[in-house]
């Protein structure tokens, strides 16, 4: 990875207080060096590169229908991330964790399981999306499956994920919360704000910092002083992971030590999930501010989905099946564009709705 | 059956574009996800993408072509034939027009209504009318400070539901800034009386994320000064959600502490947000003057499905007030009261306003002029109706607003007369306001600054004509 040069310089902190028992900040990682990779077997390689490569299929088809003038606005694809959503949504226990995050949220959706056409139909604006078309792709919400959104304001997810944890506090549901966000939202104030109560009253929270490299069109070492985002925990004591987002096995195995972790009680976690993006920022990106050839390095030598590909061939899986299987997800994702196409926009009695709950 | 590769658009208001360079030439494979062609216009430039695979049959448009119309076919691939089918199948039925939002809504016009009728009729009907509380004869009325009725209020809802809990600074162990909090510790725990650090926009993300996930947070500021801190998560995480998620889910939580001018604390400590809040769909804003209102609006506000944000006054914090000794006093958001009737003029106020417009109407009522004071209580929505009500009476209508001029509660009440009760004026309305400067500290210049029952006097009798 571009950054691996980087991280070879040795550590600039000094050992930490060896006579403080509880102080274990590096104690995870360790465990996570120990062990980097889950060991799955062909049934469960093969559904996690089943949901990577839908959420591929679906971003390109978004991005196409962008292109189409089909989506207005702003539209943020997630292609060449999709380990990472898929790696941590696969450990959690979805009858009681929750996830928040931020604008870049159609990946996170539909490894959560949410039906794409619905998602589609928002990103269209149709009254059939999962916000009857008033959110649009960057506040998509489903309640129901606990995950919570789908934020536009860089870093404001981190707090209402804090909240959501303290909620999961507050009721002893035994749930945690998974709060993703970016290099770029890393730099925000209230992103310390909620490292600081997170670790102070030991809420069930894992921050998920999604380190793409690029905070728009702005590399991390150019606008960050420590670039080894899950070190930023250190100064209000919660442990920290480095784990490589490009690689939907390590991913796993590291959010499941996160998990045991966050689960007895022993507060929030910082992971940084080391990936890229292949696409632009958003839909109008420039291109100008990293070369080509960087891109073509990415995907070609660790893009996620074609590593779980080889390794699933290793497992035995025939490439007949493997391209049987991008049919069946190029004809959900077609059938999610033509429903998104096809469906009604919202009635225009809308406007006026849900602008407040109740009646006054 | 070929693909026909179009050329995109990349921004919703693009219609034409270069087709800078292609870095693929006929006859290459080409997979999903590989760069065919740069796009450029005036404002960006553009990777364009293969969706498909299969092989550039032939390439339509010429590399560095300018103003190529968004969705000309600029290259045909050939689909691997099996593949290819399902592939092409949706792109045919897209016309040229098709791809032009513009286009695109009036094919949509017809709206399908089956769905979204209940909801209709639901909306236009009146909502309910809810009145104060009937205070039967015979009540116990209690005196009871203002800061007293907001903590009765907050424990008695706190005994009511468990998901309710209390959260700011110094509000636990210090009992409160302002002791508005004395003695919630005590009856529930820290587990429900929670202390923060003094960060204002992470704990109004906590609160807001804890309402998302089903709590009932009543967050408390320090004063509303220090909510500026925090107006990201009342506005874009609280206010907007129910609506952006299409009433999916909502964002049950109370904002409150202290607001407007306190004494001599200088212009960073002293302004009025109520106008900055009450602008924002998606927010109940409330600013109650005396105890009962206090209380009886801020059991309303925790029990409300919506994000409220209730405004107090630390001066009006320790003025004592008669309060029926009822069980559940409940006083309905939305609704303005009249706290003292007349016929000659109406002022209307809100907050410590209204105890500046009753000193002003005791004074005109000696020079024989009746004032009628009108208590807004709710600042958003607020009771139009109330207000026109009131001028079709009097004639005659002035605010009393302890705020800035520019922009303010006054300019919207003065427009919702201009608008609804042009025929009714007598007399242009007027606004007394606090003078359009940061709050002096100075003793002398902190009083000229502010309203006082002189000016709001002067201001009712110029309208009056005496």
């Amino acid at each position: 990875m571009a950054k691996a040069a980087r991280k070879s310089a040795p550590p600039a902190a000094p050992d930490l207080d060896e006579d403080d028992e509880n102080f274990a900040l590096r104690s995870l990682q360790q465990a996570h060096a120990k062990n980097r990779r889950y060991k799955a077997d062909k049934d469960e390689l093969l559904k996690l590169y089943e949901q990577m490569l839908l959420i591929r299929r679906f971003e390109e088809k978004a991005g196409q229908l962008y292109g189409l003038g089909l989506i207005g606005g702003f539209c943020h694809l997630y292609i060449g991330q999709e380990a990472v959503a898929v790696g941590l949504q696969s450990a959690l226990d979805n009858d009681k964790d929750s996830v928040i995050t931020g604008y870049r949220d159609h990946g996170h959706m539909l490894a959560y399981g949410l039906d794409p056409k619905v998602i589609m139909a928002e990103l269209t604006g149709r009254a059939a999306g999962i916000s009857k078309g008033k959110g649009g792709s960057m506040h998509m919400f489903s309640v129901e499956h606990r995950f919570y959104g789908g934020h536009g304001i860089v870093g404001a997810q981190v707090p209402l994920g804090t909240g959501l944890a303290f909620a999961h506090k507050y009721r002893k549901d035994g749930g945690v919360c998974v709060a993703y966000f970016g290099d770029g939202a890393a730099n925000q104030g209230q992103v310390y704000e909620s490292f600081n109560m997170a670790s102070l009253w030991k809420l069930p929270i894992i921050f998920v910092i999604e380190d793409n490299q690029y905070a728009m069109g702005t590399a991390s070492r150019r606008s960050s002083a420590e670039t080894h985002f899950h070190r930023r925990g250190t100064a209000f004591r919660i442990p920290g992971m480095d784990v490589d987002g490009m690689d939907v096995l390590e991913v796993r195995q590291a959010a499941e030590i996160a998990l045991d972790f966050v689960r007895q009680g022993n507060g929030p976690v910082l992971m940084e999930l080391n990936t890229y993006r292949y696409r632009g920022h958003s839909m109008s990106d420039p291109a100008k501010y990293r070369s080509r050839e960087e891109v073509q390095e990415m995907r070609e030598k660790h893009d996620p989905i074609e590593r779980a590909k080889i390794e699933l061939i290793g497992l035995g899986e025939s490439e007949e099946a493997l391209k049987k299987l991008d049919k069946q997800v190029r004809a959900l994702v077609s059938e999610a564009a033509d429903f998104s196409e096809n469906s009604p926009e919202p009635d225009l009695s809308e406007l006026y709705t849900d602008v407040l709950v109740e009646r006054y | 059956m070929a693909i026909e590769l179009k050329m995109p658009a990349l921004s919703p208001t693009m219609e034409e574009g270069k087709l800078a360079r292609w870095l693929v030439k006929e006859g290459d494979e080409v997979a999903s996800g590989d760069i065919l062609a740069e796009i450029e216009t005036d404002k960006a430039t553009m990777e364009f993408e293969a969706v498909d695979e299969g092989k550039i049959g032939k390439i339509v448009v010429p590399e560095g072509s300018e103003a190529v119309k968004v969705g000309t076919v600029i290259a045909l691939i050939e689909g691997e034939g099996d593949e290819g089918d399902s592939q092409a199948a949706p792109e045919p039925e897209k016309d040229e027009a098709g791809s032009k939002p513009e286009a695109k809504e009036e094919k949509q016009q017809p709206p399908a209504k089956e769905a979204s009728e209940a909801e209709i009729v639901k909306d236009e009907a009146p909502a309910p009318p809810r009145m104060d509380p009937e205070i039967p004869d015979g009540t116990d009325m209690k005196a009871l400070t203002v800061r007293e009725a907001l903590r009765d209020a907050m424990a008695e809802e706190m005994r009511r539901d468990d998901r309710i809990f209390v959260m700011g600074e110094e509000v636990a162990e210090y009992q409160g800034a302002y002791k508005v909090t004395q003695g919630l510790l005590d009856e529930f725990g820290p587990e429900r009386v929670i202390d923060t650090p003094i960060t204002e926009y992470g704990f109004s993300g906590v609160g807001a994320g804890a309402a998302m996930g089903g709590l009932r947070p009543v967050i408390e500021f320090m004063t509303f000064n220090f909510a500026m801190q925090a107006i990201d998560h009342i506005i874009n995480s609280a206010a907007k959600t129910n609506y952006m998620s299409g009433g999916q889910m909502r964002c049950p939580i109370v904002f409150r502490g202290p607001n407007g001018a306190a004494s001599r604390v200088g212009a960073q400590h002293s302004q009025n947000y109520a106008p900055w809040y009450a602008n924002v769909p998606g927010l109940v804003v409330i600013a109650p003057y005396d105890a009962s209102d206090a209380k009886g609006l801020l059991k309303s506000a925790i029990r409300s499905e919506d994000p409220v944000v209730f405004l107090e006054n630390e001066l009006v914090y320790g003025r004592s007030f008669e309060l029926p000794d009822l069980e559940d006093f409940l006083v309905p958001i939305g609704k303005a009261r009249i706290v003292r009737e007349g016929a000659d003029v109406t002022i209307v106020s809100y907050s410590i306003g209204v105890g500046v417009s009753l000193e002003a109407a005791a004074r005109l009522a000696e020079e024989g002029i009746e004032a009628e004071v009108i208590d807004l209580r709710t600042l958003r929505p607020l009771d139009r109706g109330a207000i026109l009500e009131s001028l079709a009476k009097t004639n005659r209508l002035i605010i009393a607003e302890e705020g800035w001029p520019t922009c303010s509660i006054a300019s919207e009440v003065i427009a919702i007369c201009m608008e609804d009760g042009f025929d009714d004026l007598d007399a242009p309305v007027l606004r007394v306001c606090d003078e359009d400067v940061p709050l002096p500290y100075a003793a002398n210049l902190e009083k000229a600054a502010l309203i006082d029952a002189d000016r709001v006097v002067e201001a009712a009798k110029k309208v009056c004509y005496r």
